[in-house]
């Protein structure tokens, strides 16, 4: 019985684990156009960003090569694609910057521009920004 | 009266058209002007900050909304100001025209929103507001004669709003719930307390809405309300609404209303029209 709940138990946070016990969910990373697609709507988004004069001034030293292949991978993978990130984490990658809540808003909104200009559809818009807001807290106001 | 809304018509646009205006929030997070001049639904105020300010940014909106149903007719204009994502100031004035008796009723509305926790979108709390709306009957025979007990009186409520990004079906959900301590007969147009009840009791109001994209939702709200005038029995309203965000600047509601029964005329439905401004 002990032994019965322990396995139930470990089995149980296996199964929480995210990408662990069933095959990857690749659907979102599938409606963005794959890593392609994914590539393109970064680099609209960035293009947006510096075409916007509320937030242009936070890219004026940036290297926006690199800056859209990390971009570029976190979307990769937080949409379930094959693709590992690299980069820094968001706090580290934000420190010092001075990003307002508003500067966030308008990012989203360059990114929004962009995925309608890529023909995303408006369900699988809904769910990139999801998983992208809960990173709000990591990026404003460091 | 269509002099004031031209007015504030044309300075909205004017100060819209200007750098100043406030642009720091997403689209459609202000709402839009419910009947009481606070920004939420129609008959609703919800825990949102009027227009789009974020950060230090000031802003406000201007709306006119008309509500028809078979023997009534309200007419608002309302503006508003708000101060960062944070303090809501708004003025509403209400016109209802009781077609049957040839007659009107009137009462001004001013109100003072404060948001005290949390956000619409992000972080793990709701956006939580306080409120709360001093009203006057700027006319009062009518609602004197049908037992209405002050001219004037004070409501105070609490809301809660929140949007779900990707919510059922992976479309963007909103919730708003508003718990309101009143004693107004009729949103207010028929006075204040009456014969059968005259204390403040708490009233519950609700929203919900989906966006089927980012500028365009539909819904529903409700909202109890008290019964405290013998004359006549006062019923809860609800509404069913399709909202219309082309920009930050304007958006316009339109919306089938019930608002049950009204002075003794029962069943009064019909429709609700709302065109706001923001700047």
């Amino acid at each position: 019985m002990y032994k019965f709940l322990i396995s139930s138990v470990l089995f149980a946070t296996i199964s929480l684990l995210p990408g662990q016990a069933d095959a990857r969910d690749d659907s979102l990373y599938q409606q963005l156009g794959g890593t392609a697609g994914i590539e393109q709507i970064v680099e609209d988004t960035l293009f947006n960003s510096i075409d916007d004069r509320r937030i242009r001034h936070h890219f004026t030293e940036v290297d926006m090569v690199r800056l859209h292949e990390k971009l570029s991978e976190q979307i990769c993978e937080l949409a379930g694609g094959p693709c590992v990130y690299t980069g820094d984490d968001m706090v580290k990658s934000h420190t010092g910057m001075g990003v307002t809540r508003a500067d966030f808003n308008a990012l989203v909104e360059a990114m929004q521009l962009a995925m309608d200009d890529n023909n995303v559809s408006v369900t699988a818009q809904n769910r990139l920004l999801a998983l992208l807001a809960p990173m709000h807290h990591e990026i404003v106001g460091l | 009266m269509k002099k004031k809304m031209i007015q504030g018509l044309v300075l909205a646009l004017a100060v819209s058209s200007s750098a100043m205006a406030a642009e720091g929030r997403l689209l459609a997070t202000g709402g839009a002007t419910s009947v009481e001049g606070s920004a939420g639904g129609g008959l609703v105020p919800w825990a949102v900050i009027s227009g789009y300010t974020e950060d230090d940014e000031i802003g406000g909106t201007v709306a006119v909304t008309r509500a028809q149903v078979d023997d009534y007719r309200l007419d608002v204009t309302a503006a508003s100001f708000s101060f960062r994502n944070r303090l809501e100031v708004s003025v509403a004035s209400q016109i209802l025209n009781l077609e049957n008796l040839g007659t009107e009723l009137r009462q001004q509305t001013f109100g003072l929103k404060y948001r005290v926790a949390g956000d619409l979108i992000y972080g793990d709390l709701p956006q939580i507001s306080a409120g709360v709306q001093y009203k006057r009957n700027t006319r009062y025979d009518l609602p004197e004669a049908v037992g209405s007990q002050r001219d004037s009186d004070w409501d105070a409520y609490l809301a809660a709003s929140r949007v779900w990004l990707a919510g059922p079906f992976n479309r963007t959900w909103l919730a708003n719930v508003t718990v309101r301590a009143t004693r107004a007969n009729q949103f207010g147009l028929l006075g204040y307390g009456g014969d059968l009840n005259d204390s403040r009791e708490l009233q519950v109001e609700a929203a919900a809405g989906m966006f089927l994209n980012r500028g365009l939702a539909v819904g529903l709200e409700y909202r109890q309300k008290p019964d405290n005038l013998g004359f006549a029995e006062e019923e809860d309203a609800m509404s069913a609404f399709v909202a219309w965000f082309p920009s930050k600047n304007v958006s316009l509601v339109g919306a089938y209303v019930d608002l049950g029964s009204i002075a003794g005329a029962n069943n009064q439905t019909g429709y609700y029209l709302s065109l706001q401004a923001s700047f």
